[in-house]
């Protein structure tokens, strides 16, 4: 009896995963079909976020879906300040154009800063600690890096905007909050959990297979190079990914910093947004159509990380032997 | 003439609370095979690693006494205790080869594992490597095996050819003095046998030290016999009078399977 | 030529370190240096309405509890599955799952609980944010208790069963109790992970500026009312923040080194 109910919870607790996710799928793929039925795959590339349009003359990218054209009336408009920046008359009905465009460029790019300027930091703490320093320092760096990846990112965020924002902006110019300042905090945000996986993933290469290059006369750079690297690759890649998925979905780190305006970043040093910084400063007062438009974004997001994650684990991180 | 000369030799692991090897004084002599025999833990690959100095990956291990490594240029003994730069270590290396107790075939092809060593000691000419990876495959009779699939990777081999392809990389830097670490244990008699005919056959080109379990392996294939116990050279002779003859109480009674 | 090029490299790679440990210093003293000098003893007694972070503190404490007592049993019970009960594919397939899971963005999940939770109840609570919460923290006791578990020998199990004990005795009594210390570890990580969260927070509990224990109202958060405060243009706010940031900090970095601590003590 006991034996059975025991067994009967933990499989369910362990089916509860797969219901959670399939959950997350449908509930956010419901809550952004008004958003999808409206606006169609083009939504990826309208640029307008909250642009008040007549119903008769939709934006270019609409066009694509002329099919789904029997737009209702547009909801209420929700947003007054909205409503009185497009200036439409009362007579012609109007509707809001949201598109994902911008946020979704921010969320690549700021993502793409972040992994340059993680990167090649990163393996070289990888290295260091798996193969350059003696172990008691090895040991020593290996928690303190640890322990930079354990600080809440909303501690980055607030650091990157009230201290390494102002260094950068007199190094390079432009704006504090910019897609390079956020893509930059990103990095230093990654940096550590890229570095400690990867040191993880380059530990398991078996000290015999690098005895035998050095007693072949290698050097230390060249037993990394030959040996740690082909033989822990697929680890490194996976990390890697890993590193970049987590970048991706990043929302505090970068919502202090990346200026959350809607428009295309003319350069690295202006403001710009991203999915999960538009979720968060949006989210709370949205409603209607707009509300749906951040569904949209998020069920985007989650289906972006969902494939990167499943390319990390499944190509470069499979465990079993 | 012995192309090594351990002297005086101690050796303690940083990690240990003492002593690995205790004042041991043994020669490895040219162009012969020595085997280093003895129970487990009594410090034989600790005396091994010690010859190419593989101890230094790892820090604060502590060296005492002398292992004089015979030039054969000037014909004079030379202290590889002594070194101490990053250069002098990569030719000690290329001079003194290892092969160790599980194959490590490196993650790339059959010819660029042969030829990896050759390319770090600054080989480039593709006719040369191509040459001296064939003759190293050759002559650790593995050549006729590979040579159609030189390109592919050394990991589909068997254990065996595994372990012969190791020896080849290693052979291919035409080192003086080969260190072998219980070679053999992780293969079956058949591969087995291979290689123990194969370390004779390089015996005519290049000196040999062999750790070895087998008892039956070491009286097969050694020209001298070195038991050692707990840290201590026991006893050391050619390999007949070790194991027909010998003169220590331990040895005989570990030889005979007393104990170990 | 081998060897400058071997020299460089290693230079560089201990230059990467160093530039990682230059980032933890500087953070972390910016925080004790604008933290501690927020700090003052009455910030733990009184609400934020009144100044303070007692609400917050506690609020944060009580919504990562309940999310611990959703997500610690539920996480083991799946794990347990995982190692000792389930077989082949679909053990596979769940642990990939619940890998993925446990990198899924935490402000999707906050809108997940948003949908689910927050816009049927008509409005943000407590017990949305616990929940979200709870969600993010299920994959991360998984993955600990799978992998502690798998590091048992499949001689004790076989032991405890050649003993005559049923399953789930030899699974409660003696694997777990095998695996306790890695286990423990894991869990206060786990703990340390949702407790500094503030994605899945911002609009499913949102924060409140008084104390509460009415889990179905606007629930009072530390990290969300960072987020407010440091937008805030006014010094007094954000001096607050940089209190509460390091609070929080403090917190979370105490609890992975206690953690830390168990393990090598024990382990
Ligand atoms: N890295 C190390 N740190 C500390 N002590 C070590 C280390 N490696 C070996 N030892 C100790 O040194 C002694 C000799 O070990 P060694 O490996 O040389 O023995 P061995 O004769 O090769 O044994 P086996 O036949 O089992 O391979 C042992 O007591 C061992 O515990
Ligand atoms: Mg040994």
């Amino acid at each position: 009896m006991m034996e059975k109910l025991f067994k009967t919870l933990s499989f369910m607790s362990a089916t509860l995963v797969m219901v959670l996710l399939a959950s997350i799928f449908i509930s956010l793929f419901n809550s952004a079909k008004p958003a999808i039925d409206e606006f169609g795959i083009g939504f990826i590339k309208e640029k307008e976020w909250g642009k008040e349009v007549p119903i008769d003359n939709p934006v270019s990218t609409v066009v694509d879906t002329t099919e789904q054209k029997k737009v209702e009336p547009a909801p209420a408009s929700d947003d007054s300040l909205e409503a009185l920046l497009g200036g439409g008359n009362d007579d012609t009905p109007m509707k809001t154009i949201y598109g994902g465009f911008i946020p979704i460029v921010g969320t690549l790019l700021s993502t793409l800063i972040a992994m340059a300027f993680a990167l090649p930091i990163a393996m070289g703490i990888a290295v260091f600690l798996a193969e350059i320093a003696p172990k008691k320092i090895s040991n020593v760096v290996g928690i303190a890096i640890e322990l930079l990846a354990a600080i809440p990112s909303i501690i980055f965020g607030m650091w990157g905007l009230f201290y390494f924002a102002p260094l950068v902006q007199e190094l390079v110019g432009g704006y504090q909050v910019s897609l390079l300042t956020a893509g930059l905090v990103l990095g230093v945000m990654i940096l550590p959990f890229m570095a400690a996986i990867t040191r993880d993933s380059m530990k398991t290469t078996p000290d015999v297979l690098k005895e035998s290059a050095y007693a072949l006369g290698a050097t230390k750079f060249e037993v990394i190079r030959d040996i740690i690297f082909p033989y822990s690759k697929a680890g490194i890649i996976g990390s890697i990914i890993l590193a970049l998925g987590r970048a991706l979905g990043e929302t505090m780190a970068v919502a202090f910093l990346i200026g959350s305006v809607f428009s295309l970043p003319s350069a690295l040093n202006s403001p710009t947004v991203s999915i999960p910084v538009a979720m968060a400063n949006s989210f709370g007062e949205a409603t209607g159509m707009k509300t749906s438009a951040l569904f949209y974004l998020a069920f985007l997001l989650f289906i972006i990380s969902f494939s990167v994650i499943s390319v990390a684990k499944f190509y470069f991180l499979r465990k079993d032997k | 003439m012995p192309i090594m000369s351990v002297e005086d030799f101690s050796f303690t692991y940083a990690a240990a609370p003492a002593r690995s090897l205790n004042s041991i004084n043994l020669p490895i002599k040219k162009n012969s095979i020595t085997s280093l025999i003895g129970p487990s833990g009594c410090g034989k690959s600790t005396l091994l690693r010690s010859l190419n100095r593989m101890h230094d990956l790892y820090t604060n291990n502590e060296y005492e006494g002398r292992l004089m490594l015979l030039n054969e240029t000037t014909l004079e003994m030379e202290n590889i205790l002594d070194i101490k730069k990053e250069n002098e270590f990569i030719q000690l290396r290329q001079r003194v080869g290892m092969i160790f107790q599980k194959p490590t075939p490196f993650p790339m092809s059959i010819f660029d594992n042969v030829a990896y060593g050759l390319r770090l000691s600054g080989i480039k000419n593709k006719t040369e490597l191509k040459d001296r990876v064939e003759d190293a495959l050759k002559g650790s009779a593995l050549f006729g095996e590979v040579s159609d699939r030189l390109n592919k990777s050394a990991m589909g081999l068997s254990g065996g050819q595994q372990q012969r392809l190791c020896i080849a990389r290693a052979v291919a830097l035409k080192p003086e003095l080969l260190l072998f670490d219980e070679p053999t244990s992780a293969l079956d008699p058949i591969s087995t046998a291979a290689i123990e005919e194969l370390i004779v056959e390089l015996k005519k080109d290049v000196s040999v030290a062999i750790v070895t379990h087998n008892m039956q392996q070491a009286s097969r294939i050694s020209d001298y016999t070195a038991f050692m116990y707990l840290g201590d050279l026991i006893e050391y002779g050619e390999t007949e009078q070790i194991f027909l003859n010998p003169r220590e109480k331990k040895t005989e009674d570990y030889i005979t399977g007393r104990f170990g | 030529m081998r060897l400058l090029l071997n020299k460089i490299v290693l230079l560089l790679s201990t230059l990467s370190a160093l530039i990682g440990l230059a980032f933890l210093a500087w953070i972390l003293f910016t925080l004790i240096g604008k933290g501690l000098s927020s700090l003052h003893f009455s910030l733990f007694l009184n609400d934020l309405i009144d100044g303070g972070l007692r609400n917050l503190i506690v609020g944060q404490f009580i919504m990562a509890g309940i999310a611990s007592l959703i997500g610690i049993p539920v996480g083991m019970m799946a794990g347990i599955y995982l190692q000792e009960y389930g077989r082949g594919r679909y053990v596979r397939f769940i642990r990939d799952l619940s890998d993925i899971m446990m990198s899924a963005p935490s402000i999707v999940i906050g809108a997940f609980v948003y949908a689910i939770v927050v816009v049927p109840m008509h409005g943000t609570s407590g017990i949305a944010g616990s929940i979200a919460l709870s969600i993010m923290m299920i994959p991360i006791v998984i993955n600990t208790t799978d992998n502690m578990l798998s590091l048992v020998p499949r001689e004790l199990r076989e032991a405890g069963i050649a003993l005559g004990a049923s399953k789930s005795r030899v699974i409660v009594d003696i694997i777990i109790k095998a695996a306790k210390v890695g286990i423990m570890t894991g869990l206060l990580l786990s703990f340390a992970r949702i407790i500094g969260e503030t994605a899945p927070l911002l609009f499913t509990s949102e924060t409140s500026n008084y104390f509460s224990v009415n889990l179905t109202e606007a629930y009072p958060s530390l990290t969300v009312s960072i987020y407010a405060l440091a937008n805030d243009p006014t010094s007094s706010s954000r001096d607050l923040a940089w209190a509460a940031s390091f609070i929080l900090t403090m917190m979370v970095l105490m609890i992975n080194l206690l953690g830390r601590y168990i393990t090598r003590k024990k382990g």
